[in-house]
């Protein structure tokens, strides 16, 4: 132990306290907040104001709550999504990916059938974007089951696959006719649009969501095969002892994951959008790892954590007028989960102190 | 395909190996240590960007070459601290210094974009082997971080298998219990291993902001440092074999290029992918049930107590 010589021990704790694993979420993102606003008021910006700006464009107004709902709903599908994958111990980063393959195939289905009512095409797009995902989560998953190959290579390669396979359609065979040479695609028809809350830019897809959360949670909590996922995750040898299949469940899971973040594409597209184009995710898939890591993997959590983060990148864009990059707040994120990771000792670990003649507590 | 073709696809997939290469080898030796570091990606974005920030500044590429492996030694420490002192999640931790190197270059790099780099790297004839027909026109018509990398790789193979402190470097990364015992200061030693490794991968941040295309564009690395941790694996943790994993790698960048100048007509997007699908490929195809060669206690903390 390193810390041996400064007279502090770091002992392993048998028990997690509520109040620590409670505070510690809280802790780190205080902290890391704290630790970029020195940043900021060395690099010669007032901090309060930067975060004041952030905070009323987060959730100050109506229309910056608006977007932090509306950010927070492919936060929320994603993070569930791979946070399915870290409970059985699948490190899937290819979030992105699958958001973006889920999107691909329900505009190909709304473009396909443009004349089609909308009972009939939103069903479709769901399953699209769902099946899309899966597929994707699914490619990586077999050679990891099937002969170890590291996911977390493989999910995130995958990644810029999908993002240059939407950039092939829409700067090719997909865009519009009407995209005054944009790389875009053509509207969807009405039908094929999720419906919207009054006219804000909030759309069905936060029932979807918050659906999702419910089913996730039932199925890991209340189910035998999420018992299985558990265990699974916690021992490998544990589960084959058990006589769980882990092949069978390494894919399973990958495809409910992929599925997940699937249907976030299909949100953006049909909620959002209205139509496909080259950029439709400022890095949903990454910020789903924090978001999940955040909130412990718990389906309710996740979507605390998600309006959250949802409300630090809505919040993000009005940055832009204090003359700070948006990176300012991919910065920010990846602090919090620095200390989030740190904190963790704090749950597991306590420090001991103690001077030259021996422990003292 | 002519052979002046040829010669111009391999010189530069070589160039396009480079950062890789720089990248690769400092997550072998980090590797080898027992700690996994997935913020390659970010480390290099830093590595570029400040690299090129001291360059513009001062005029001098080495100096900015400098600037650049050394902010991504100490971005990496970000990771030894958590990941040795406080033993957390090797994977999330690197995740995290990837997301917190791409946001902190994107900051830095706001002022930077649209910069032209007066005094980039640049290729010279080493010694007048560029002259030999072939080899001298493919190997030795390259600027300097490339003959640079080129003694870095025997130098790393020399020094994880042939000193003590390779040795040392090697056991902590296999059996940290034996190594403590035996008397290694665990810790240290992969705090170190985990410094060099940001070094390098600093380096090969650096090689694409001042030699291989000299600019600062936000996310320029554009997923190498991921290619870079695959290509530990394909190496099987040997920097010799790294090298050939390097170039394959370049190679295939350099040919999407090269098609397109000869006129046949695949859209780029397609050539993109061509490095990834490739990477997934060399993976599914090295891994066989055990990963071969792999440091036995890789991604493990190392906890005195539970020995």
């Amino acid at each position: 132990m390193i810390c041996d010589r400064f007279g502090i021990k770091i002992e392993k704790q048998l028990h997690t306290t509520l109040w620590g694993s409670l505070s510690v979420p809280f802790l780190s993102v205080f902290l890391a907040f704290l630790l970029e606003g020195i940043f900021l008021f060395f690099a010669g910006y007032d901090p309060l104001e930067v975060y004041g700006v952030l905070f009323k464009g987060a959730f100050g107004t109506k229309f910056g709550l608006s977007e932090t709902l509306v950010t927070a709903i492919p936060l929320i599908l994603t993070g569930l999504g791979v946070s399915v994958a870290f409970r059985m111990g699948l490190w899937n980063i290819g979030g992105e990916g699958q958001l973006y393959m889920g999107a691909f195939a329900a505009s190909w289905v709304a473009l396909s059938y443009p004349d089609a009512p909308t009972y009939i095409l939103q069903p479709a797009m769901f399953m699209a974007g769902f099946l899309a995902g899966a597929f994707w989560g699914l490619l990586p998953a077999i050679p990891r089951a099937l002969r170890g190959v590291n996911e977390t290579l493989t999910t995130l390669m995958l990644n810029y696959v999908a993002i240059f396979w939407v950039g092939y359609l829409v700067y090719g065979p997909w865009r519009g006719p009407q995209s005054f040479n944009f790389p875009i695609t053509e509207e969807f028809s009405k039908a094929a649009v999720l419906p919207h809350l009054g006219n804000t830019r909030i759309h069905a897809g936060i029932l979807i969501a918050l659906a999702a959360v419910v089913i996730v949670y039932f199925l890991m909590k209340h189910t035998v095969w999420g018992y299985e996922i558990r265990v699974a995750g916690e021992s490998k040898q544990a589960a084959n002892y058990a006589g769980i299949s882990v092949v069978r469940n390494i894919l399973l899971v990958m495809m409910i994951s992929g599925g997940l973040c699937g249907l976030a594409g299909y949100c953006e597209v049909s909620g959002i959008f209205r139509r496909l184009q080259h950029t439709i995710s400022p890095g949903y898939g990454y910020t789903a790892i924090i978001v999940a890591w955040l909130a412990k993997l718990n389906p309710w959590a996740i979507v605390a954590v998600a309006f959250l983060f949802g409300g630090f990148l809505a919040g993000g864009y009005s940055l832009q007028a204090t003359g700070l990059p948006s990176a300012t707040v991919t910065m920010l994120q990846g602090v919090i989960l620095f200390f989030v990771l740190a904190g963790e000792i704090l749950t597991h670990y306590r420090f001991r102190f103690y001077r030259k003649g021996g422990l003292k507590a | 395909m002519s052979i002046s073709l040829i010669t111009a696809v391999l010189a530069a997939a070589i160039t396009a190996g480079t950062p890789i290469l720089y990248a690769s080898l400092g997550e072998l030796i980090t590797e080898r240590a027992g700690i996994l570091n997935l913020g390659v990606e970010g480390m290099m974005l830093v590595g570029a960007v400040t690299g090129f920030m001291v360059t513009v500044q001062t005029g001098n590429h080495w100096l900015g070459f400098c600037a650049g492996m050394f902010f991504g030694g100490l971005v990496a420490l970000i990771h030894a601290i958590l990941t040795v002192t406080l033993r957390a999640n090797q994977v999330v931790s690197g995740l995290a210094l990837t997301m917190f190197g791409t946001g902190f270059s994107g900051y830095l790099g706001q002022k930077m974009i649209g910069i032209p780099l007066e005094s980039p790297f640049r290729a010279f004839n080493l010694l007048g082997l560029g002259k030999i027909p072939f080899i001298g026109t493919v190997f030795f018509q390259q600027d300097a971080l490339v003959y640079l990398s080129y003694l870095l790789v025997p130098l790393c193979w020399y020094f994880l298998f042939r000193t003590n402190a390779g040795l040392n470097l090697r056991a902590v990364g296999e059996h940290p219990g034996a190594a403590d015992a035996a008397g290694l200061n665990v810790a240290l030693l992969r705090y170190l291993a985990v410094f060099v490794g940001g070094v390098l991968s600093g380096a090969g941040g650096a090689y694409l902001s001042l030699a291989y295309s000299p600019s600062w564009v936000q996310n320029m690395t554009a997923g190498r440092g991921w290619i870079a941790v695959a290509l530990v694996i394909f190496a099987m943790w040997n920097p010799l074999k790294a090298i050939v994993g390097a170039y394959l790698f370049g190679g295939i960048e350099a040919l999407g290029f090269r098609l397109q100048a000869v006129g046949i007509t695949i859209s780029p997007f397609f050539l993109k992918m061509l490095p990834y699908l490739f990477t997934i490929f060399v993976l599914v195809l090295v891994t066989s049930g055990r990963n071969a060669g792999a440091p036995a206690a890789l991604g493990l903390p190392y906890e005195r107590e539970e020995r």
